[in-house]
């Protein structure tokens, strides 16, 4: 790291904010560990203490050693690189417990220990879903976002060392929040699991990711903004906000793990599935939105589709999204002219997402040869072509009589995943085969047959698992509701229950297949990462990506 | 149009500001009215704040995630009002800091699951599901039987209850650790106390067959069994105008 920045042998200001960060951190995470009574609450105070003096010696050695200088002519890619390992490290967790716990409903006699509460469904489950939403997809926008935003701009990431703090400070949430789940840390929000000290951990962390991302924005050397930054910074503001309102809580001491949200009962119904909902619509969507508009373009070689129909389909759908929340909590206590304020807007919700998916898959127009010479840009059509159908299955299920039928049941979940596993997972696969070449200076992936290998077990996967949810979900919605012609219920409960057990059987095995295609993935990087290199940077990932703005 | 809209393109802060202002609008018009529409929830009589060995409980069922797979939410159809009960009111989760809805069924829901089954029941299914439900998927909670109750901070608990907004009395919170222990033993002289604060209808007694200790499956059990018994559904009057919404 050689600098000629006029500072030469001052410590770096960045450099040194982090270290004195991380003695204070250090200093009141003992303390707080020393006076609580609480043990959860002072297990995780001991993890911030060891992450603090870690941070606390790498910083001291490095700036002692003249490190920490950044050369301001080239990209920060470092914390990218880093990124993308952890996006492929936590996605092979993330979809390894969920295959554990997909083992546990198929085979509950074998999976679960009377000794282990901590292994049982009820805590796994939300790991299981924090890790591939929260891990996996938020490591994939984090390194996605830092390396498009440093493109599109042509600028270097702002701040100094605060991108490296975004990264490692993410891990840490990660970290709390998982180790929380497995020892029964949990506020019982659905994907907003974490209590209320890890939840001010991930504010603090969030904004610094929100400034570093705008501060590149302010150095552009480009005049516009680029589409795949404005679905960023949607995403970046519209989760600070979800995440601030729907945590709103009060702790019951302030060195005790639990607290009591402000929120009672139908109000917090609500704003938690106004959180709930709006992380599918914009962690799950925006973000993953934005990756689609800057490496489909890329990779394709081709211009963004349609200009205008980018800037229609973004505001439609970031001021649509957010109405749509109670279309989970139809026919419960919620007032009904809100059910129906929900479901309205989901169903317009409808044309925002296809404007998305046809700009998208339309900007392969003129190469579509590639479908069948790269198996990269066939895994990021699929993952549109999903897009298309979540997005499709989504407003239906919202209307009011077949949600009548579907809620409650395992066609939620199936929905669930055809959008998280086609769409959310292939994008970001396909994102990271692209930026693995890119970042390590590689002229192509070690394998395109293992990315076929991958592409097909893992498709074959999300349809076994889609397909087998829509007949248990569906299978148990009508045994709920089945009469005997004398007019009594015709299945007690848990003869729905067993009437799953091949589904769920088969719904393992899909996931199963979808974990083995991760696990090739990552295989393959691993391979590209060692082979020889190239001093170019390739090409195509020299050159930002514009649309073709008028 | 499209040459107003290169002024965001140019301006970051102006495309944040408009980022805020449309993100901002539907939350807005949907959840604020909740606050101050009187119609949001019904009057019902019963409704009353958990006793302090109910809520530890609420906090083992929370702790557990036994939300992820049991709703508490009955909702209007006919198949559920038969199978459940009567349907869920707002009213009924109206101290539930936070609420417990939830959002799947791969168990039953449980929003009247009180006094259905004996607490025997309740312990031997807790301890090993498919003792009394062969088919069951449900993972096995033996420990909670093993575990004492660590109740150390029941009082702050019942205080942080009161600053949200549930109407616990200051006697209520000065006497939580003695109401919690009084509730869990039938032979316990603070029961009538805990009665008077909390209603005659509390029941008292040893919840996990266990006389010896206070454990975890004390508190779970006492708040299961109490689930969706508040309301006296034989005087509430569903087609009244004030209950309709």
């Amino acid at each position: 790291m050689q600098t000629s920045s006029s500072n030469e042998g001052r410590t770096p200001l960045d450099a040194a904010i982090v270290l004195t960060f991380s003695c204070v951190g250090a200093l009141l995470a003992l303390l707080a560990a020393a006076f609580t009574a609480d043990p959860l609450f002072r297990f995780h105070m001991y993890v911030f203490l060891i992450a603090f003096v870690i941070a606390a010696g790498v910083m001291t050695a490095g700036i002692g050693a003249g490190r920490f200088r950044g050369d301001p002519k080239s990209y920060e890619d470092g914390v990218v690189r880093a990124g993308v390992i952890a996006t492929m490290f936590w996605g092979v967790v993330g979809l390894l417990v969920g295959v554990v716990i997909a083992a546990q409903l198929s085979f509950p006699k074998l999976l679960y220990f009377s000794d282990f509460g901590f292994l049982n469904f009820g805590r796994l489950r939300p790991l299981h879903t924090s890790a591939v939403i929260f891990a996996f997809g938020g490591n994939a926008l984090i390194a996605t976002s830092f390396y498009v935003v440093q493109r599109t701009c042509r600028a270097r990431l702002a701040g100094g060392l605060a991108g490296w703090f975004v990264f490692w400070g993410y891990q840490l949430f990660i970290v709390l929040a998982a180790t929380g789940y497995l020892l029964g840390v949990t506020q019982s929000q659905e994907y907003a699991e974490p209590e209320w000290y890890i939840d001010l951990w991930l504010t603090i962390v969030w904004v610094a990711y929100l400034l570093v991302f705008l501060g590149t924005i302010w150095k552009r050397k480009e005049p516009h903004i680029y589409v795949a930054n404005w679905f960023y910074l949607a995403f970046i503001v519209t989760i600070a906000m979800l995440h601030i309102v729907n945590n709103l809580a009060l702790p019951v001491g302030l060195l005790n793990h639990r607290s009591y949200s402000l929120f009672a009962g139908v109000q917090n119904a609500l704003t938690q599935w106004w959180y709930g909902h709006n992380a599918v619509g914009f962690f799950l969507t925006a973000g993953f939105l934005a990756m689609m508009y800057y490496f489909v373009p890329k990779r394709a070689e081709r211009p963004v589709y349609s200009y205008r129909l980018s800037i229609v389909h973004f505001w439609a759908l970031i001021f649509i999204y957010i109405w749509a929340g109670p279309h989970h909590l139809h026919y419960t206590a919620l007032p009904m002219w809100a059910q129906t304020l929900g479901a309205t807007f989901s169903i317009m919700l409808w044309m925002p997402s296809w404007g998305g998916m046809i700009n998208g898959l339309m900007t392969l127009s003129g190469a579509w040869d590639k479908l069948r010479t790269d198996p990269v840009i066939r895994m990021m059509v699929v993952s549109i072509a999903f897009y298309g159908m979540s997005t499709f299955e989504g407003p239906l299920m919202s209307v009011r009589e077949v949600n009548a039928l579907s809620h409650y049941t395992d066609w939620t979940i199936g929905h669930v995943h055809s959008g998280a596993l086609g769409w959310v997972g292939f994008i970001s696969f396909g994102a990271v085969y692209c930026l693995v070449p890119w970042l390590w200076k590689k002229e192509k992936l070690f394998s395109d047959r293992l990315v076929e290998w991958h592409f097909w077990i893992a498709t074959t996967g999300i349809l076994l698992y889609i397909s087998s949810m829509w007949v248990s979900g569906i299978m148990e919605g009508l045994m709920w509701r089945e009469y005997t012609p004398q007019g009594f219920l015709a299945n007690s409960f848990v003869e729905t229950v067993a009437a799953k057990h091949v589904e769920n059987i088969v719904r393992m095995t899909g996931g199963l297949m979808y974990l083995a295609g991760a696990i090739i993935m990552s295989y393959n990087l691993w391979r590209t990462v060692r082979m020889p290199g190239s001093a170019t940077e390739t090409s195509a990932a020299a050159k930002p990506a514009l649309a073709s703005a008028s | 149009m499209w040459k107003h809209h290169a002024k965001l393109e140019r301006h970051s802060l102006l495309l944040i500001i408009g980022i805020l202002i449309v993100v901002a609008i539907g939350g807005l018009v949907e959840i604020t009215p909740l606050f101050y529409l009187e119609s949001t929830i019904e009057k019902v009589k019963g409704v009353r704040p958990y006793t302090p060995l109910e809520l530890a409980g609420r906090d083992i069922y929370i702790r557990e995630g036994c939300y992820v797979c049991h709703s508490q939410m009955i909702r209007p159809l006919r198949d559920e009002v038969e199978r459940y009960g009567h349907y869920s009111l707002a009213a009924e989760s109206m101290y539930d800091h936070p609420f417990q809805w939830g959002s799947k069924r791969t168990g039953p829901d449980l929003a009247r699951v009180g006094g259905k089954y004996s607490d025997s029941w309740h312990r031997d299914h807790l301890i090993d599901p498919r003792s009394v439900v062969p088919e069951s998927v449900m993972p096995p909670y033996a420990f909670l039987a093993k575990k004492e109750l660590d109740y150390r901070d029941i009082q702050d608990k019942v205080r942080t209850m009161k600053a949200v907004g549930v109407p616990y009395t200051d006697d209520a919170v000065k006497n939580a650790k003695a109401d919690l222990e009084a509730q869990a033993d039938p032979f316990d002289a603070g029961g009538t106390a805990l009665k008077k604060r909390y209603g005659d209808k509390v029941a008292q007694r040893d919840f996990d067959g266990d006389p010896e200790r206070l454990t975890e499956m004390d508190a779970l059990v006492a708040y299961l069994q109490m689930l969706g018994t508040l309301v006296d559904f034989k005087t509430y009057k569903a087609e009244a105008p004030e209950n309709l919404r």
